[in-house]
């Protein structure tokens, strides 16, 4: 398979309201950002694929607007998945993979400011039997930490601790919008507190990605996709065991995250990263994740969420995109050498993706 | 490493109606994706990945439907991914999912496209009023028939060749089991007399709205080896996008949809596209694009496209049949109809194409296009297994 690597990350600060930036002018410094970082016109990416939601613009099409941002003139090769950008990575991964191109850029961006994004996430429930109930994706969630709690797998310290730790790596994160001493506040819906739900914000990431030789010209240190992988589950929450994510593990599996990397030494037991990466808007979905993961494995020192996730930062539809793109920023820049980065979409962890990103 | 050559092994398809009151969204997609199965001689197990497409969520009211609708696709433990590019959203899936197969990601694809229009109202979905930006004044009809005048202007066509391409789309139709509209009285004079919408497209001469899915199921070459039909062997496919609006922009032949035809006649191999072509399948919400897309795909000069209508060669037993399925002139379930093109340039060179068959075609195109006529998706599919 061809080796391909992310090879720059960029992303806006994340803020609660951007109501005097359209979606265009949100997205365009990042993607000059980008850009920049690899020398790179725009004219020079073979493949530009996003990730955005007509439902939080609310409007049709309105991916196309952001096309502009892009400058798509000459015509461009592009596509666009109503999906997280994680997802639109993985087509352009995969276009890469058939040699077609040489580079790609990815982008995703999502305003939730501008509606109410509880009620606007209930319209992804079966349109049949759940949505016309409006239960929302907080509301949801509870159920997940309750389930959690009842099968004595955390307690509400446990989450506040989850909550304390990701917003104190945030700190220093220069486009982090929750970081700090945040108190856990009261409960929003029980056993979850405002502390254990994600800060509601607009914001927007993109990567470039390149294949074999060109990513070592364009940067010192590509973040090798080593593996990637995405799995779906049934959507009727009542045939979920939502203490778990057989779907996450599955796709782990597949992007080859228990195995060991040439020339290591190990048991196998946890995830073979020193960092992970992981989607988990809510406290409770760590939980979740980390078992589903094995990141709890007695021999395990993965660093998880070094960045705050997305409990310091959660612009929909572009947070998936944010944690590969914080993998791969950890391990350019020298603090990792081998690293998980992890994607999800719809209620309760659904959808699932995993990356496993490395250096040479 | 060389791709891996990419089958069409199973199609499906609803029949396509303008309300499907008797089945769900999850029903309306299974059933073209079991029929798919069942052409390729397949189970659900036999799948590695989905991948779907449609037009707005809002068309039906379901956001990113792929999650509700992974049960009933059977993709539960399998990857899945949604696809959205506009109208062009069809024949992007169908790449998407070949991609998969080319790049041997996965060996055997399940890929599907629907829309379920009756669900909401299509027109007024794309007319939602947007602070500081140019409304679409009452849906796509009302953008596209000034580009349609720009045309008639341009080249000098006569009025009637609208009509002729209703016409000859609408009886195609006929022969066509799975198209919407099937109307046997129809005639020249009836489509000439029809009431006038958008000037200058009329009435009979614009798409209807559909409820339909349509679904393929594309393979390796150890897949198409087993399958019990003859495949359609991918030769060439391209997605090009340019902005909506700016300076310059050829609304009547935009650069992106030749830059896109160019792109796959060069992978194909195909250097005189009027002459090695034996089938198209192009995407015609209104009669006036036909004429126009010839042009543009290069198998007529510019200003000439609307000569080749006129004289017939676009015909069922024409030169260069257009549409022998009746087109999305007869069928229009929108996030479907380019899904359904690519589809039907399949039917057309594994000879399964039944009553519209096209005689001898060993290589088809299929096309697609969205959005301000600037999203741009085709692929060229034929009856031999590309060279090595």
């Amino acid at each position: 398979m061809r080796d391909v690597a992310v090879v720059a990350f960029g992303q806006s600060d994340h803020v609660r309201d951007s109501a005097e930036t359209s979606e265009v002018e949100m997205l365009m410094p990042v993607l000059h950002d980008v850009l920049a970082q690899t020398g790179l016109a725009a004219r020079d990416i073979d493949f530009t694929c996003s990730g955005s939601s007509d439902y939080l613009a609310g409007r049709a099409f309105s991916f196309t607007m952001a096309l502009d941002g892009v400058g798509a003139w000459p015509p461009i090769s592009e596509s666009h998945v109503e999906m997280d950008g994680a997802w639109a990575l993985y087509e352009a991964w995969v276009k890469l993979l058939t040699g077609e191109a040489e580079t790609a850029l990815v982008y995703s961006y999502g305003k939730s400011s501008p509606g109410s994004v509880r009620d606007v996430l209930t319209r992804q429930l079966d349109p049949y039997y759940v949505a016309p109930l409006w239960p929302d994706a907080v509301a949801l969630a509870a159920l997940q930490a309750q389930a959690l709690i009842d099968a004595g797998l955390t307690d509400p310290q446990a989450l506040a601790e989850i909550a304390a730790r990701s917003r104190a790596a945030a700190v220093t994160h220069p486009h982090a919008q929750l970081r700090g001493e945040v108190p856990m506040g009261e409960p929003l819906v029980a056993p979850l507190r405002t502390g254990d739900c994600p800060p509601i914000g607009d914001g927007a990431a993109a990567v470039v990605l390149a294949a074999g030789d060109t990513a070592r010209r364009l940067t010192d240190r590509p973040a090798w996709i080593r593996g990637l992988d995405h799995r779906i589950e049934a959507h009727a929450l009542g045939v979920r065991d939502l203490t778990d994510s057989p779907s996450t593990r599955l796709a782990a599996e597949r992007a080859g995250a228990f195995e060991l990397p040439p020339g290591h030494q190990g048991t196998g037991g946890a995830p073979m990263v020193d960092t992970a990466e992981l989607h988990a808007p809510f406290t409770s979905q760590e939980v979740v994740l980390r078992r589903a993961l094995r990141l709890d494995a007695p021999d395990s020192t993965v660093c998880v969420n070094p960045s705050g996730g997305a409990l310091a930062a959660n612009p929909v539809m572009a947070t998936g995109l944010i944690r590969i793109g914080e993998a791969a920023a950890r391990i350019q820049r020298g603090a990792s050498d081998r690293a998980l980065a992890h994607a999800t979409s719809g209620p309760c962890l659904q959808h699932n993706l995993v990356a496993v990103l490395e250096g040479e | 490493m060389s791709k891996e050559p990419v089958a069409v092994v199973g199609v499906g398809q609803t029949k396509h109606v303008a309300a499907r009151r008797d089945v769900s969204l999850a029903g309306l997609v299974r059933e073209a994706a079991r029929r798919a199965l069942d052409d390729a001689e397949l189970t659900w197990a036999d799948i590695d990945a989905v991948v779907i497409g449609k037009a707005p969520d809002f068309f039906e009211g379901v956001m990113m439907p792929e999650l509700y609708l992974a049960d009933a696709l059977g993709a539960v433990g399998k990857p899945m991914l949604r696809v959205h590019t506009a109208g062009s959203v069809g024949g992007s899936t169908a790449l998407v999912a070949a991609n998969l197969v080319a790049a041997r990601v996965h060996r055997t694809v399940l890929t599907l496209a629907f829309e379920k229009q009756s669900e909401s109202n299509a027109m007024w979905g794309l007319s939602l009023p947007i602070p500081f930006q140019q409304p679409l004044l009452a849906g796509a009809g009302g953008f596209f028939a000034p580009h349609v005048r720009a045309y008639m202007r341009r080249t000098g066509a006569p009025d009637s060749v609208g009509s002729l391409v209703a016409y000859k789309d609408r009886r195609n139709a006929l022969k066509n089991p799975c198209a919407h509209l099937h109307e046997h009285d129809i005639t020249l004079e009836k489509v000439q007399a029809s009431p006038m919408l958008w000037d200058p497209i009329r009435y009979s001469e614009t798409c209807p709205s559909s409820d339909g899915a349509c679904a393929m199921i594309l393979t390796d070459r150890t897949g198409a080896a087993r399958a019990p039909y003859p495949a359609a062997w991918v030769h060439g496919g391209a997605m090009r996008s340019e902005p909506t609006l700016f300076a310059g922009k050829d609304f009547v032949s935009p650069q992106a949809g030749k830059d896109c035809a160019a792109d796959v006649y060069r992978q194909a191999g195909i250097t005189a596209p009027r002459r090695q072509i034996d089938a198209v399948e192009m995407y015609v919400p209104f009669s006036w694009y036909e004429p126009m897309w010839l042009e543009n795909l290069g198998f007529a000069e510019e200003g000439e496209g609307w000569k080749l209508t006129e004289s017939g060669v676009t015909e069922l037993d024409g030169d260069l049949p257009v549409n022998p399925s009746g087109g999305v002139l007869s069928t229009n379930p929108i996030g479907a109809s380019g899904m359904i093109r690519f589809a039907e340039a399949a039917l057309q060179v594994r000879g399964r194409a039944g009553d519209h068959q096209v005689d001898g075609a060993r290589r088809a195109l299929g096309h697609a296009y969205g959005g301000g006529s600037q999203f741009f998706s085709m692929w060229l599919v034929g009856a031999d297994a590309p060279a090595a």
